[in-house]
């Protein structure tokens, strides 16, 4: 039992920071995306497509800095403080760019307000990657307390991870808009789809070779034998979804570039998991290592197997709701 | 410059938790009065309580979205600012936070999509319920993390082993001894301070002759709820006081600037507390009044500040003062719901200009009291951040003082700028009024005959 409970709770966590990038992804990516247009009914549809589910989307950021503070609170009190400055950008570019949402519905002057959530969005994107980045690079921990200093994260690693994450996220907001709007803003949006598939193919890569070549046990996961035989399949699958997804966009094809935009999301992610498996601080702290207590583990877990499908029900529900394409000078009030 | 990390990282947290409080004392009481606007527009067919609705929900969407935002903070302080809380009792303390994200944020923030956007998309039951379950949702909220604040006054059901908190029993731990008294306290609390809000537009609008009918519903719906919420405040405070007496007898002496415990307590109209010389200075009291209310005799005696060591006591005066705004505030509100009452009895409500006038500048009360509150049992609760288990100093992250610093003052500046644009697009709202949502070919009413009868009524009214 005690053995399985962090198991279980890494898939958990695993499944709510991943339902996270997809879902609040494509509503930072719409906000990524603004400056691409100059007319204000076009910024309007694109932000009506995401009006109904922002504040949902970014409830599963919530779920998973709450999750890894009830499941693993030894990892908690590492990983933010080593991670501090990100942290605390992300929030306050999070307080913008969300504010600036319903900010822009009741200002008479619009400028403003787009740039804070432009700003906002593309901030808070980077500074996740940079997360990401500084935690794959690895955490000083002495005494199972963070050891290091301010700036240890600030490596071109972890800047390079915060562009991916940007470039991704543009890629999930460019294929939303293709599957919820129609006219202008949805063809342009397609062109945009097919440029950033590249780039965002270009930074997967790059990220994919720095990850092994600067950390040897990284490198030892995948390149050792039988591993390799395993494991080769990942980037296969990875370079065949891309050319679907470029092929579907080539034919005016309306929801798969989303679909495939978010199988890359979860082959990237199903990456990252083999890369750092069991580590959830690498190098040195493991999930069975911060784990909370087995008793603690379990009473949340009863109330997530309860209210997990409950609320994947209504999310679901209003995703139905809403279906639809969103015209331009339409609105829901 | 040499920074105190200690220091810092409790102006961060007090600076964002206060801001953070504003819009959830507000939502929890807001939703709940949509949801009731909602009721009566289903079971009246009135359009009056539609236009309401819509006006509200506008408002509500604002506000809503700075508590997210400011929220998704503090669920990350825990562990940028005081990681070694989340070690000694994160065991206990975070599957109250988790309980409150799977049982509450969720539900919140997507029926909130409903209720902003699925008017026309949804039947009239469907969408007012949405305002429901939005309300169930806030109180949910404020249930689980009530609990878990709570706990950290009055820990219970846990065992210390290896120096950290482990369950020992659950319902012991949700169900500590001072959460019934501060989840009451506080609901009802959210209520007034919305209730008050409420109040206040509505006078406004009566005094400038502007959207008189719906003035006219604010005001009894809120002189409805204020002359019953806020004497049942002042019974429910006496019981979390008598509550707090009973488990932290320090804060109670803190509140009452109460030193010598050998001698029965004084209530201080006003005193200067100087902590340096354990007395009070400047006193203006009313002999024996603090005894009387905490122990229901004259010569009763409780504990004073002077029996533990200044190491052990709050800040006094913080505590002192704090608690001094918040009771003034309250029997103001007693003062003003009751005579509000009473003037609509008489018949006289809408013409009481001076009443009016007054009522029209007091929105910002409630937020006043809440925050005061917390300032009193926080502060109070000092020098332990979870009362006997783990002392404030003992429980900061290994971040050094200075990038504490920085982000302290990039808290302060964005949320200032964000928090006054708030407040003066909510104001813009408020003036524009409530208007007729343009009846669109595919909108719902309730029943084709309600609207036709309201379409009557109006022709006629003209």
């Amino acid at each position: 039992m005690e053995w399985y409970l962090p198991l279980i709770w890494a898939a958990l966590i695993g499944t709510a920071v991943f339902m996270y990038v997809l879902l609040d992804g494509f509503d930072l990516g719409i906000g990524i995306l603004f400056p691409s247009t100059r007319s204000e009914s076009e910024r309007d549809q694109m932000t009506r497509t995401i009006a109904p589910y922002w504040d949902g989307n970014e409830t599963w950021l919530i779920l998973g800095g709450a999750g890894l503070f009830v499941a693993f609170p030894r990892a908690y009190a590492v990983i933010m403080p080593a991670l501090y400055l990100p942290v605390i950008v992300m929030l306050l570019a999070l307080v913008f760019r969300g504010v600036a949402f319903e900010f822009r519905h009741v200002s008479y002057s619009k400028t403003g307000w787009n740039f804070a959530f432009n700003v906002g969005s593309t901030l808070a994107a980077f500074a996740q990657g940079v997360i990401l980045g500084g935690l794959i690079q690895g955490v000083a921990v002495r005494d199972g307390a963070f050891s290091g200093g301010s700036f240890d994260w600030a490596t071109p690693f972890a800047f390079l991870c915060g562009l991916s994450l940007v470039g991704g996220y543009a890629l999930l907001g460019a294929t939303w808009l293709v599957l919820k709007t129609e006219g202008p803003v949805a063809h342009r949006a397609r062109g945009q789809a097919k440029v950033l598939l590249l780039v965002v193919l270009a930074l997967m890569a790059a990220v994919s070779l720095w990850t092994p070549l600067s950390n040897p046990r990284i490198a030892e996961r995948w390149f050792s034998l039988p591993n390799f035989y395993f494991l080769w399949p990942v980037p296969l699958v990875t370079a065949l979804t891309a050319y679907l997804a470029w092929r579907w966009l080539e034919n005016g094809r309306e929801a798969p570039p989303f679909l495939a935009s978010m199988a890359l999301f979860l082959l990237g992610f199903i990456g990252l998991v083999i890369s750092n498996f069991p580590y959830l601080v690498p190098p040195s702290l493991t999930i069975w290592d911060t784990a909370a207590a087995p008793a603690s583990q379990i009473f949340m877990l009863l109330g997530t197997l309860l209210l997990l499908p409950i609320v994947l029900g209504y999310v679901a529900f209003i995703y139905w709701l809403f279906r639809g394409k969103v015209r331009e000078g339409e609105s829901y009030h | 410059m040499d920074f105190d990390p200690v220091v810092l990282a409790r102006l961060q947290f007090a600076f964002t938790i206060v801001f953070h409080i504003i819009f959830p004392s507000f939502t929890i009481g807001l939703s709940a009065y949509l949801a009731t606007l909602g009721a009566m527009w289903l079971r009246t067919g009135n359009d009056r309580y539609q236009h309401l609705m819509h006006f509200w929900t506008r408002i509500f969407a604002v506000s809503f979205a700075m508590g997210v935002v400011s929220g998704i903070v503090l669920s990350y302080q825990f562990g940028t600012n005081w990681s070694r809380f989340s070690v000694v009792v994160g065991n206990v303390v975070g599957p109250l936070i988790g309980y409150e994200v799977l049982s509450a944020f969720f539900l919140e923030a997507t029926f909130l999509g409903v209720l902003l956007f699925g008017f026309k998309r949804v039947p009239p039951w469907l969408y007012v319920l949405s305002a429901a379950i939005v309300a169930i949702g806030t109180a949910m909220s404020a249930f689980w993390i009530l609990s878990a604040n709570s706990w950290m006054q009055t820990p219970a059901g846990h065992q210390m082993s290896g120096g950290v908190a482990h369950s020992a029993d659950w319902l012991a731990i949700v169900f500590n001894p001072s959460f019934p008294y501060r989840f009451a306290h506080m609901l009802n609390a959210a209520y007034l301070t919305t209730g008050f809000v409420v109040f206040a537009v509505g006078a406004r609008y009566l005094l400038a002759g502007r959207h008189m009918d719906e003035g006219r519903t604010m005001l009894r719906m809120a002189i409805g709820l204020t002359a019953i919420l806020a004497p049942l405040q002042l019974f429910l405070g006496d019981q979390h006081g008598l509550n707090t007496l009973h488990y932290q007898p320090i804060k109670v002496a803190a509140m009452e600037a109460h030193w010598d415990g050998s001698k029965p307590g004084d209530f201080h109209i006003f005193a200067w507390p100087d902590e340096v010389a354990g007395v009070n200075r400047f006193e203006l009291s009313i002999p024996k009044a603090a005894s009387l209310v905490l122990t229901h005799r004259m010569n009763g005696l409780f504990p004073g500040l002077s029996s533990v060591p200044a190491s052990d006591r709050p800040p006094v005066k913080v505590v002192f003062f704090a608690f001094r705004i918040m009771l003034a505030i309250g029997f103001f509100m007693i003062a003003a719901a009751l005579f509000g009452a009473f003037l609509w009895w008489r018949g006289t409500l809408f013409e009481t200009r001076w009443y009016l006038r007054i009522m029209s500048h007091c929105w910002w009360i409630g937020f006043v009291a809440v925050i005061s509150g917390w300032v009193v049992t926080e502060s109070g609760r000092q020098p332990w951040l979870v009362q006997g288990i783990l002392r404030t100093a003992d429980a900061t992250s290994p971040v050094p003082g200075a990038t504490i610093a920085g982000t302290l003052a990039l808290f302060v500046l964005a949320y200032g700028v964000v928090f006054w644009f708030g407040i003066y697009y909510i104001n813009r709202l408020i003036a524009l009024g409530p208007h007729k949502v343009t009846a669109e070919p595919g909108a719902f009413s309730p029943s084709p005959i309600a609207a036709a009868q309201d379409a009557g009524r109006e022709a006629m009214q003209r």
